[in-house]
């Protein structure tokens, strides 16, 4: 065997443990939503389980109403926020990528300063809550920290730059159009693939989010299936630590364990079925963003 | 000049949604880093409450909380730093030997896959594993091995571990993709000529790619430097499960401005933290920038 195979076959093996060793976590979870309850208490968390059931899942279909609602929350806040994010950034990134525009490195250094300093938390949620009065409305679920990102505006301003000829402006110019509508008929159609980069940068920030909802959501009706995770394994520990077990809290109402899977399960659902078809916009993205932010 | 207000203008128009929001999201936060300088109460409101110099950060000082998070901080910084790049440039080194494009694909994309779960899901992974009653580790392996059960979320020293496995996990396939990127922009005529003088593929890696990799390396160890008195906020609170016991060795700056903000409602010292760690936070960013763009002003951020 060449030294070239030879390595092929080492660097397959390597890679093949890695992949194992990444995925079995996330299978365990998947593994234990589709494991009967009593097994679960009874023998712990497990890849090869004892008894197998759908029931979770037929139970967050059936009596999960706070759960389907979470869903939609999810679903929403995920859509508006996105659709959001990637207009106002096109349209913030266009004049920085454009020579007529005077005040243009005024522009760039105004949304760049906001990746060198930023205030922090602190005056952010006094803010949010006292001046704009976001807390508990839908709002706190699209307007802080994700909509507008330094990162995903230089993105998008470099592959106008780079990527879209001066010619076919000036053309659309000769045409008699104005600014406004070169942006449209001309540099967003032909921005698809940094448009489709930034809209999964947006969508993944917008259905992982917890920390806004931490911060901002106490209202169970605007819990996002994230918030709502995190809300269940907060009651579960804050049961332990005060009665040091879960066993014997019937009062409590808490959703089984594998109920509980099976809710992270379809929460990691939608970016299990997108990503593969999205993943070279993704690794773009992140080349691009790590050469030149 | 008519003429310039007319070419002007419509690029403002376009550009104001994105302005607002960065001054109402950014630039307004940035201004109230002053109320570390107040003794905020709630009912007289930031500019209602009364200034009190530095009364918080001779506070924050006072205890062992500071010196803590950030020892913390910097130091799980430090060996994500050194570790992440290891174990990213290990991957993209192997990937780059796969050839065959679908495989490449496949493992890539599985690599990735934890990059892109929430920390809530990730913790709840964590919670599967660690769990004292039902956890994996506690059921199927240490029961298989004989041994008793442990209580992980209450023993602070397995922790650093802990942590920095999981910012693995969840980081290496992540950052590999950049070294990937780097490794497969190289002139294949060089290792082909390496190939023709005799030399191992392992010798290739030692004296082709990884040289040729340390511009790279410099300039993203640098940038991770500039951010090394920031941490991932999810990474110290989720993964722990918010266990106090563990406080000691998970505490860092962003879980105590949480904590400070949120639970204990110590607004004052949670300010003083925040402001501490944007001050310093704006001055490493700077000088990490500085630095690379002595090395190449190509990478440099300005």
């Amino acid at each position: 065997m060449s030294d070239s195979k030879k390595f092929n076959v080492i660097a397959t093996v390597i890679l093949g443990i890695l992949v194992v060793v990444t995925m079995v976590p996330i299978l365990m979870i998947v593994i234990a939503s589709f494991t009967e309850e009593k097994t679960l208490l009874r023998d712990g968390y497990s890849l090869l389980p004892g008894a197998l059931s759908v029931d979770a899942y037929i139970y967050m279909v059936k009596q999960g109403a706070i759960i389907v609602r979470a869903y939609g929350v999810s679903i929403l806040v995920t859509f508006v926020g996105t659709l959001g994010s990637v207009l106002i950034t096109a349209m913030l990134a266009y004049p920085m990528s454009r020579k007529a525009f005077k005040y243009r490195g005024i522009l760039t250094f105004f949304v760049f300063f906001t990746m060198l300093f930023s205030g922090g938390i602190v005056p952010s949620y006094i803010m949010w809550t006292r001046v704009f009065q976001i807390k508990d409305t839908i709002w706190a679920l699209i307007l802080p920290n994700y909509l507008v990102t330094a990162f995903n505006v230089f993105l998008v301003k470099n592959y106008y730059t780079n990527s879209i000829p001066d010619s076919l402006i000036e053309a659309a110019q000769i045409d008699g159009a104005g600014e406004m509508k070169i942006f449209w008929k001309v540099m967003l159609p032909l921005s698809v693939p940094t448009i489709a980069t930034v809209s999964l940068f947006s969508g993944l920030a917008y259905w992982n989010d917890w920390i806004n909802g931490l911060y901002y959501i106490n209202d169970a009706k605007l819990y996002s299936i994230q918030i709502l995770l995190l809300k269940i394994m907060n009651n579960i520990n804050a049961l332990k630590q005060n009665t040091g077990s879960l066993m014997g809290t019937g009062a409590v109402s808490l959703p089984g364990t594998s109920i509980r899977m099976a809710m992270a399960v379809i929460g990691i659902l939608p970016i299990l079925l997108i990503y593969p078809f999205v993943q070279k916009y993704f690794i773009k993205g992140v080349v691009v963003g790590a050469v030149k932010g | 000049m008519r003429k310039s207000s007319k070419t002007t203008l419509p690029f403002m128009l376009i550009a104001l949604p994105g302005v607002v929001y960065l001054i109402i999201n950014n630039y307004i936060p940035m201004f109230g880093i002053f109320l570390a300088f107040k003794d905020y109460k709630y009912s007289k409101g930031i500019f209602g409450s009364d200034w009190c110099g530095l009364k918080n950060f001779k506070f924050l000082f006072a205890t062992d909380d500071a010196l803590i998070m950030t020892r913390n901080t910097i130091l799980y910084n430090l060996v994500f730093i050194v570790l992440g790049t290891v174990a990213a440039i290990f991957i993209a080194i192997l990937m780059c030997e796969l050839g065959e494009r679908m495989r490449v694909k496949i493992f890539q994309s599985c690599l990735l896959l934890p990059n892109l779960l929430s920390w809530v899901v990730i913790g709840i992974i964590g919670f599967a594993f660690l769990s004292a009653d039902t956890g994996f580790i506690n059921n199927t392996i240490l029961r298989t091995m004989g041994k008793e059960s442990v209580s992980w979320y209450m023993q602070p020293n397995v922790w650093p571990l802990i942590l920095v496995l999981v910012f693995l996990w969840k980081n290496a396939g992540y950052q590999s993709i950049i070294y990937m990127a780097s490794i497969s922009g190289f002139d294949k005529s060089i290792y082909e000529a390496a190939s023709i003088d005799g030399a191992s593929k392992l010798k290739q890696i030692f004296s082709i790619t990884l040289p040729m990799l340390v511009p790279t390396i410099t300039i993203l160890t640098l940038m991770a430097v500039g951010r090394i008195f920031f941490s991932d906020f999810g990474l110290f609170y989720q993964v722990p499960q918010d266990s106090g016991a563990l406080y000691a060795v998970t505490q860092t700056i962003d879980t105590y401005v949480y904590r400070g903000l949120m639970q204990s409602n110590n607004v004052g010292m949670a300010a003083a933290a925040g402001f501490y760690q944007s001050v310093i936070g704006f001055v490493l960013v700077v000088a990490a920038n500085a630095v690379v763009k002595k090395i190449n002003p190509e990478n440099a951020l300005f």
